[in-house]
C-alpha cells in the first residue's frame, strides 16, 4: 500500500481516522431514479446538447463504425471494425456491420475502441472523501475482525467520484474495504459505474485479509500474532460453517474469537466459493500464504506489489492472480525491499494473471490513473496487450464476471470506450463511454467546476 | 575634482581598512559577549552552509535532439553543449570540443532537469516507520525555529528513484501539521553522505506555512487552533511577535547600548521573512484561503512565493497573477479531503492561461518519479478545453517555473548559456507514458544512465539487500 504523505504526513491523522471510524456510518440513501434521470438531462444540457431523448438503455441501438477495435478477446485487434450495441449488450463485433434501422451511428475512424476499464481494489462508491467520516464507508471499526463488513451496504451511486472516473473510461470497480480489523477487513463487491441506481454487479466478490504488520493504520501485530488469528478464524469458520445449527445450542461450540456474522461471511471462503483477497508484500509471507491455501480449499487472490514478483513461479504454478499498483518501486516498508517497476512484467512473463490497481494511496478518487499505471507497466517491460488485459479481461475473470464483461464480444454487457488516442497514454481521453449500453454523459462535477470558472471576467460569480 | 575625488576615496579606503583591522584586532568587537551571538547588524542567515561540489564532468555535446529549452522554444535537430558543469551553448550544428563526449540525440528529447518544488524526500523517507518520520515537529502550532535540512536523511532511496525520473533539484519541506512548519531547503539531487553536500549553492531559504485542515486536525485537541479563523489568528500573532523582536534588535543595533536582546532562533527566522529575505511557501488548497493569506502577507509585509497544492487556484488565478504568486499544483489529485474536493485536472492549464505562474509538484516519493507525465496530463486537459498549449511551454511547468518560485532561476530551470548543466535526455517525447529519462546530468556530471547500471546511484540502505534479487538504485 502506498504511504500517503499528504495525509499521513500529519501523524495525528491515524488517530483522527480511527476516532472517526468509531462513529456509526451514516449511509446516504440511493437517489430516486427520476433524480438520476434529471441529472442526465442536466448534464446533457450542460454539454450543449440540443435534443434530449431519454430512452431506456434497452431501446437504444448504437453502431460504432470504423474503429480500431481492441476486443481483448479471441478476435484480437480489428482495424476499421464496427461494434453494434443493442439492448445494453454487445450484439456484434466485426467489419462492415449493416446499421439496423434507428441505430445511432458513431464514426470512430482511426480511434481505439476498447472494453470499459475495470479498476480493482478501489473505494469507488464507498469513500467519496477520505477524511470526511460521513462519506467514508471504507474503513471498518478496527477493534475486531470484520469479514462481515460488506461494502455492498454502502455503495452510493450519487458519489461524485463515479462520474470523475467513468468519463476517463473506468466502467467497473472491484470495491473493497480500505482498512482492516485485526486480520480480516471486509467483503468486496464488483460494481459498474453507470447511471444506477443499482450499481452492484456482484456481491461477495471476495473477503479481504491483511497479513502484513504494516498494513493497517492501527495494527500492532507481530507476524506470528497475525498468523495465529488468521488460522484460528478460518478454522473456526470451517467448524462453524459445517454445523451452523449447533452454534447457539446449549453445550454447543465454544466461543469463537470472531463474531457469528464474521464467520458467516467466511463460510463461502472456506468452502472455496468466494475468493480470499490477501494483502501481502514480503516474499516470505507470500510463500507462507501460498502453502496455506494449497493445503486448504481457499481460493486465493493476492493484493500486493512489493516482493510479489520474487515468488512469480510459485504463484503462477498455484494459478493465483495478483492485483497491484505497479508504480510502487520503493522500499516503503521493510516488506518491500524488492519492489521494482519491473514487477508486473516479471509476473506476467511467469504466467501470472496480473490485475492493476489505480494509484493505491487513493484508488477511488484517483481511479482514472488506472490507464497510466498500465502504461507505465508497458514502459517497464510488459506487453501492451497484456497491460490492457490487466485492466479489462483479467479482472473480469479473477472476480468472476467474465461471462458479462471484460472483452468486446457478442453477448457481453456493452461497456465500450472510444478513445482519442492510445488508451494507455497519459494524454489520451475517451470521446464516448458506454456502460451496459448507456451512453454516458461526459460530464462530472469537475467539468462543471471547470466551466463555471473558465472565464473569470465573463460575468459576476452569482450568475455563472 | 578628479584629484579631490581620488583623495577622498583613498582616505575612505584607509578608514575602512583601519576599521576592519580594528575589528579583527579587538576581540570584543567581533566575539560574542554574553548572550549576543550576532556578529553583524543583521540577522544571520547562513547556517549549515552548502558544501556541494559538482561531480566530475566531461565536456558533453548532445546532438540532433528535439530540445525543449523551457524558454518557450522547441528546437528540432538541436544541440546542447555542456562544459565545466555549465551550459555553453544551445542551438544547431554546434562544434564539439576535441575532448567532448558526443551523444547522438536523434529521436530523443532534451529538457532542463526537473525541479520538484514540493517534496518530503529525506524527511519522510523510505522505509517509512517510527524512526524515520522526521517531517513534522507537531509539538506546537508554530515552529519557525526548525529546518527540514536538519531532518533530511540523505540515504533515502527515494532520491535515487527521483533521479531516474529526471529530477535534478527539489525543495524539501517540513510537513503541514503546523501553521508555521519551519524552513525548507533546496537540494541538488546528488548522492551525498551529508545533507550539506546536496545543498543547492546560493539557493535562498524558504519558510513552510500551512493553511486549512491539517493544523486544525493536529491541534484541535492540543490547545488549538481548531478553526480556520484560529489558524489565521495564529499566523498574525506569530508575525506580530516577530515584528517586536525585529524592532528590539534594530533599536539595539542603532546605538549598541546595554545588553543585547535575548536571541530567539524561531523569531529570527520570522524576522528574516518580514525582511523578505525568506519567502513563504504556503500549503493552501482553497481559493478563499489563498485570498486571506495574501492579506495577511500584506499586513506584515512578507512575501508568499507560492501556494502549494492549490486545488482551487483556478478560482483565483486573477488574484495570483495580480500578486505575482505561483500556484504549485497536482495534475489530477483531488478528493482525499474536503479542501481538495474541488480540484480539477484543468487547474494548471487554467492558472497558466490566466497569466499566473503555474508549477507541478509531487509531494510524493512515487509521483516525483514521473512529473513529466503529470505535466503531460495537465497539458492534455488544457488542450481539450481549447488552450493551444505547446510542449515548449508546458515543460516550463516542471523546470522554469519551480526554479522561479524558488529563486534559483538564475542558476537552473532553463537551457540557457551560463546556467548549471542540469539536463535530462529522454528516450521519447517526455510527455508520453512510455518515455524514460535516459541520461541525467547535474552540473554537467552524468549521474544516471539508464543504459549503464554502474551509473545508477544506490543509497546505503539498499546496499546488502541483494538477496531480494534486485540491485536497488535509481533504475529499480
Amino acid at each position: 500500500m502506498r504511504y500517503s504523505l499528504i495525509l499521513a504526513g500529519v501523524s495525528a491523522f491515524a488517530l483522527a481516522t480511527a476516532a472517526l471510524a468509531q462513529t456509526p456510518a451514516n449511509k446516504p440513501a440511493a437517489p430516486h431514479p427520476s433524480a438520476v434521470a434529471q441529472k442526465i438531462v442536466n448534464d446533457a444540457i450542460a454539454e450543449g446538447a440540443t435534443k434530449i431523448v431519454l430512452l431506456p438503455a434497452s431501446a437504444q441501438i448504437t453502431l460504432i463504425q470504423h474503429g480500431d477495435v481492441y476486443t481483448v478477446g479471441a478476435a484480437g485487434t480489428l482495424n476499421n471494425a464496427d461494434v453494434l450495441i443493442e439492448n445494453g449488450k454487445i450484439a456484434q463485433v466485426g467489419p462492415n456491420i449493416a446499421p439496423p434501422p434507428g441505430a445511432k451511428i458513431i464514426d470512430a475512424y482511426g480511434k481505439p475502441v476498447t472494453p470499459g476499464i475495470m479498476a480493482s481494489w478501489t473505494t469507488l462508491g464507498i469513500q467519496e472523501i477520505q477524511l470526511v467520516a460521513e462519506v467514508n464507508d471504507a474503513t471498518p471499526n478496527q477493534a475486531l475482525d470484520s469479514a462481515a463488513f460488506d461494502v455492498s451496504d454502502a455503495i452510493n451511486p450519487a458519489e461524485t467520484e463515479i462520474p470523475v472516473a467513468r468519463i476517463r473510461g473506468v466502467t467497473r470497480s472491484l470495491t473493497a474495504p480500505a482498512d482492516c480489523g485485526d486480520v480480516f477487513c471486509g467483503t468486496a463487491a464488483v460494481i459498474d459505474l453507470g447511471n444506477g441506481p443499482d450499481l452492484i454487479v456482484k456481491k461477495q466478490a471476495g473477503v479481504v485479509a491483511e497479513l502484513e504488520p504494516n498494513g493497517g493504520e492501527g495494527q500492532k501485530n507481530a507476524r506470528p500474532d497475525i498468523w495465529v488469528k488468521f488460522r484460528e478464524t478460518l478454522d473456526d469458520a470451517r467448524e462453524y460453517c459445517g454445523q451452523r445449527a449447533g452454534y447457539r445450542r446449549p453445550g454447543g461450540y465454544r466461543d469463537q474469537r470472531s463474531n457469528k456474522v464474521d464467520l458467516d461471511a467466511l463460510c463461502p471462503v472456506v468452502q472455496g466459493n468466494e475468493p480470499l483477497l490477501v494483502h501481502v508484500e514480503r516474499a516470505s509471507t507470500i510463500r507462507q500464504i501460498l502453502a496455506y491455501t494449497q493445503s486448504s480449499h481457499v481460493k486465493l487472490i493476492i493484493l500486493g506489489g512489493g516482493e510479489v514478483w520474487e515468488v512469480a513461479k510459485d504463484i503462477a504454478a498455484a494459478h493465483v492472480p495478483v492485483v497491484m499498483d505497479n508504480d510502487l518501486n520503493l522500499p516503503g516498508s521493510f516488506s518491500d525491499r524488492g519492489a521494482t517497476l519491473q514487477g508486473a512484467a516479471r509476473l506476467d512473463r511467469a504466467g501470472v494473471t496480473v490485475v492493476f490497481q489505480p494509484q493505491s494511496d487513493n484508488p477511488g478518487a484517483h481511479a482514472r490513473t488506472i490507464t497510466q499505471i498500465a502504461g507505465n507497466a508497458v514502459a517497464n517491460g510488459m506487453s501492451w496487450d497484456h497491460a490492457l488485459a490487466a485492466i479489462t479481461k483479467n479482472p473480469a475473470q479473477v472476480f468472476g464476471i467474465a461471462d458479462t464483461y471484460g472483452t468486446l464480444e457478442a453477448g457481453k454487457d456493452a461497456d465500450v470506450v472510444i478513445w482519442d488516442g492510445d488508451p494507455l497514454e497519459v494524454t489520451s481521453a475517451p470521446t464516448a463511454v458506454f456502460i451496459k449500453g448507456q451512453n454516458i454523459s461526459l460530464v462530472s462535477r469537475q467539468t462543471r467546476l471547470r466551466d463555471r470558472y473558465r472565464d473569470l471576467s465573463k460575468k459576476p460569480f452569482a450568475y455563472r | 575634482m578628479e584629484r579631490n575625488s581620488a583623495t577622498t576615496w583613498g582616505a575612505a579606503i584607509i578608514v575602512v581598512i583601519a576599521l576592519v583591522l580594528a575589528w579583527w584586532l579587538i576581540p570584543s568587537l567581533h566575539q560574542s559577549s554574553g548572550k549576543d551571538k550576532q556578529v553583524a547588524d543583521q540577522f544571520p542567515n547562513d547556517q549549515f552552509p552548502s558544501t556541494y561540489k559538482p561531480y566530475p564532468s566531461k565536456p558533453t555535446l548532445i546532438r540532433n535532439a528535439t530540445v525543449l529549452t523551457a524558454t518557450n522554444q522547441e528546437i528540432d535537430g538541436g544541440d546542447v553543449l555542456m562544459q565545466g558543469g555549465k551550459i555553453v551553448s544551445v542551438g544547431k550544428n554546434l562544434a564539439a570540443p576535441a575532448d567532448a563526449v558526443v551523444i547522438d540525440g536523434r529521436g530523443k528529447f532534451v529538457t532542463p532537469g526537473i525541479i520538484d518544488i514540493h517534496s518530503h524526500l529525506g524527511v519522510y523517507p523510505s522505509p517509512s516507520n517510527e524512526a524515520t518520520q522526521d517531517g513534522n515537529e507537531a509539538t506546537k502550532p508554530a515552529t519557525p525555529e526548525v529546518r527540514s535540512e536538519n531532518s533530511v536523511w540523505p540515504q533515502d532511496p527515494g532520491f535515487t528513484r527521483a533521479l531516474a525520473g529526471g529530477v535534478t533539484a527539489m525543495q524539501i519541506l517540513p510537513g503541514s501539521a503546523n501553521l508555521i512548519g519551519g524552513r525548507s531547503v533546496v537540494l541538488k539531487n546528488v548522492p551525498s553522505v551529508t545533507t550539506q553536500g546536496m545543498k543547492f549553492p546560493n539557493a535562498p531559504y524558504d519558510l513552510k506555512m500551512a493553511c486549512g485542515e491539517n493544523p486544525k486536525r493536529v491541534y484541535e485537541n492540543k490547545g488549538g487552533p481548531s478553526t480556520w479563523m484560529g489558524d489565521v489568528a495564529g499566523y498574525r500573532a506569530a508575525f506580530e511577535k516577530a515584528k517586536e523582536y525585529r524592532d528590539k534588535w534594530r533599536a539595539y543595533w542603532k546605538d549598541k547600548k546595554g545588553d543585547p536582546p535575548d536571541r530567539d532562533i524561531g523569531l529570527e527566522t520570522l524576522a528574516l521573512v518580514l525582511d523578505k529575505k525568506i519567502p513563504v511557501q504556503m500549503h493552501c488548497y482553497r481559493g478563499d484561503q489563498m485570498a486571506t493569506m495574501i492579506d495577511v502577507a500584506k499586513e506584515f509585509g512578507f512575501r508568499i512565493a507560492a501556494f502549494h497544492h492549490a486545488s482551487e487556484a483556478y478560482k483565483v488565478a486573477d488574484l495570483l497573477k495580480a500578486n505575482g504568486i505561483c500556484a504549485v499544483m497536482w495534475a489530477d489529485w483531488w478528493g482525499f479531503k474536503m479542501e481538495a474536493y474541488d480540484g480539477i485536472p484543468e487547474n494548471i492549464a487554467m492558472v497558466d492561461h490566466a497569466g499566473a505562474c503555474a508549477t507541478i509538484h509531487s509531494d510524493d516519493p512515487i509521483g516525483i518519479q514521473r512529473l513529466n507525465q503529470e505535466v503531460a496530463k495537465a497539458m492534455a486537459a488544457g488542450r481539450r478545453m481549447g488552450y493551444p498549449i505547446t510542449r515548449a511551454h508546458a515543460v516550463e511547468w516542471m523546470t522554469r517555473n519551480p526554479a522561479y518560485a524558488l529563486g534559483i532561476l538564475n542558476q537552473t530551470g532553463t537551457l540557457e548559456k551560463g546556467k548549471d548543466a542540469d539536463i535530462v535526455l529522454w528516450d521519447h517525447d517526455p510527455f508520453s507514458v512510455y518515455a524514460h529519462a535516459e541520461k541525467v546530468f547535474i552540473d554537467g556530471a552524468l549521474l544516471f544512465d539508464r543504459d549503464n547500471p554502474k551509473i545508477s546511484p544506490r543509497s546505503d540502505f539498499e546496499i546488502g539487500q541483494e538477496d531480494n534479487g534486485e540491485t536497488g538504485g535509481a533504475g529499480q
